[in-house]
């Protein structure tokens, strides 16, 4: 009887990885479609990185040579723009919040009622495959512009920091999921979500450390920052590769990114949880 | 969800489009003699063409205020995003100055009255043409576009022109109160020729944002899903309002004389600014705006004989 449950369970646990494998798959082939837009956004992508870093030199340039900014010198200043692209173009999400939004407004989330799929688990593997196909697409681009700027490019300490900056990678792309996906939740309460969208991510751009380090704040403003979600959503993971963080910094940073991913699950299945009960299936 | 929302704004910008064919057919059936003299005076001929599209761009105003009034949170909220992404603009300046005294010769109010230089213009861009270029995508995919060349009125004139952002005037006015607070912190008192000057150069600017714009927005009628050419142009505004000082060599050539970034706001800036050593600036931009109009004119006509209409 044991055996046989077991067995039971087995079969349950390789039929759900292979079906949700099937909606990476399928994630996969749709997202290859855009793959110009893909290539488009990223090439342009990378003029106004050009500028900012064009800035820099000139503000550098303005000073006595080999003085730094904040903590940083010009070298590293490259490196964290170049680093925050790339830890970006790994973790953002693309179009996933709005199409969520729109699954929910068209009725197309009725079908995942039905079925056994649970809707969050479905939307991760598309955002899984939508950020595989991306960083398939980008990475020639991207490539070529890190090695024409590598003699800028530092390394990280050690390949402890390393490691960590990897772990904070995927911890980075989970809390950006699941607060697009929460945010998104929005739209079984309102019909238009796109401008409370763009008014979180204007909050994310500037405090998530997209358009500056965020240590060459003055301090009090920094202490504040470290304790909303944002810099976990981006600048963290950077500056554990840039050994910004000492290691008492990293482990209370990385308890503070956990305890955000989890808060962001936590507040997805909470809102989705109220929302279907107020779902009318408009259309669907 | 953008592109859902513009296709929502399409289907009403439909019916304007419609209302204005109406206008245009009872001024053609107001009888033999306007036709008689509209053959003999080439002036007179020129004017009623003018009235004649000013009277349709009115028609088109209205039908964007009330469509934009009928969600009212919604255009209230989208000026608030509007609003806080320029305080982000600005924030970053601050940012920047805390780090440094200047960028080049630029100091820090010299550098916020570019941002919101540029903000301005690319505001009132955004409220003439914005969604209409980025609909135009959409208007070749669906096969919409057919309604539009069949109107007796130029094509490009109502592709360009048919949506209005009414938003986008209320967010070119707090441009315009940042660059008033910039002026008065640099001690500037512009003269009103340095003023209208400046609002010359506005208009240029404005058409080299347009033309690269629609210019982009014709590629769609060779591909069909051409909205991430559309939005990689976003990307340019943000050279539009850094300091042109910071730029050397190939960046500098190519965002001047092939895309015109590094003038559309730095100019006008420059000139209210007192930072104008020469002219030649002022005459490139001006230049630049002509050739960029006729290069995008050009684009759009070839673009347009390739246009098959998808399905009827």
């Amino acid at each position: 009887m044991v055996v046989f449950f077991g067995e039971e369970g087995k079969i349950a646990g390789v039929g759900c990885v292979r079906k949700y494998w099937h909606v990476v798959n399928i994630g996969m082939q749709s997202n290859l479609t855009y793959r110009f837009n893909f290539l488009a956004r990223t090439v342009f992508g990378l003029i106004p990185l050009i500028a900012i870093l064009s800035v820099w030199r000139t503000i550098y340039g303005g000073k006595n040579p080999g003085s730094k900014v904040g903590t940083y010198t010009l070298a590293e200043m490259i490196s964290y723009y170049l680093l925050i692209t790339l830890v970006d173009a790994l973790t953002a999400v693309n179009e996933d919040d709005w199409q969520i939004a729109a699954d929910i407004k068209d009725g197309n989330i009725s079908q995942f009622l039905l079925k056994p799929i649970d809707y969050l688990c479905y939307r991760l593997c598309l955002f899984f495959s939508g950020r595989l196909t991306y960083v398939a697409v980008a990475a020639a681009p991207l490539a070529i512009f890190i090695l024409c700027l590598r003699r800028y490019f530092v390394l990280p300490p050690d390949w402890a920091a390393f490691g960590w900056f990897v772990v904070s990678i995927v911890l980075t792309a989970m809390l950006q999921f699941f607060s697009s996906f929460a945010m998104a939740m929005l739209a079984f309460w309102v019909l238009e979500v796109s401008t409370f969208i763009f008014i979180l991510f204007a909050f994310e751009y500037i405090a998530s450390g997209h358009l500056f380090p965020l240590d060459i704040l003055p301090h009090g403003l920094q202490q504040a920052l470290y304790y909303t979600p944002f810099p976990y959503q981006l600048y963290f993971p950077v500056s554990i590769y840039m050994g910004k963080a000492r290691p008492a910094d990293l482990v209370h940073g990385l308890m503070l990114q956990v305890f955000w991913v989890l808060a962001a699950y936590a507040l997805a299945r909470f809102a989705w949880n109220r929302g279907i009960k107020r779902y009318s299936a408009v259309g669907g | 969800m953008l592109i859902k929302i513009m296709d929502e704004r399409l289907e009403s910008g439909q019916r304007s489009g419609e209302s204005g064919e109406r206008g245009s057919e009872t001024r053609e059936a107001q009888g033999p003699a306007a036709h008689a003299s509209r053959a003999s005076h080439p002036a007179s001929r020129l004017g009623r063409q003018v009235a004649r599209y000013t009277s349709m761009y009115a028609a088109l105003w209205k039908n964007s205020v009330t469509r934009e009034m009928t969600f009212k949170t919604n255009f209230l909220l989208w000026i608030l995003v509007e609003l806080l992404w320029f305080a982000l603009q600005l924030s970053f300046i601050g940012v920047l100055y805390l780090q440094t005294d200047h960028i080049g010769t630029w100091t820090k109010w010299q550098v916020v009255l570019l941002v919101g230089a540029s903000h301005f213009i690319q505001q009132l861009f955004q409220a003439f043409f914005l969604l209409n270029c980025t609909n135009l995508s959409e208007l070749v995919r669906s096969g919409k576009l057919d309604f539009l060349l069949l109107l007796p009125v130029n094509s490009r004139f109502v592709v360009s022109f048919r949506q209005v952002d009414l938003g986008a005037y209320v967010n070119a006015a707090s441009a315009a109160g940042v660059m008033v607070y910039a002026a008065r912190q640099l001690h500037l008192v512009p003269s009103p020729m340095q003023t209208l000057g400046f609002l010359v150069l506005s208009v240029a600017g404005i058409a080299i944002h347009y033309s690269l714009m629609f210019l982009l927005a014709s590629i769609s009628f060779w591909t069909v899903r051409a909205q991430g050419i559309v939005w990689g142009y976003y990307n340019l505004f943000n050279i539009a309002r850094l300091p042109d000082e910071a730029f050397h060599g190939l960046f500098k050539a190519l965002f001047t004389f092939a895309i015109p970034m590094l003038l559309v706001s730095n100019v006008p800036a420059r000139l209210l600014a007192d930072k104008l050593s020469s002219p030649k600036p002022v005459l490139l931009l001006l230049l630049m705006s002509v050739v960029c109009f006729c290069v995008s004119e050009w684009g759009w006509r070839v673009s347009l004989r390739r246009y098959t209409s998808a399905s009827a």
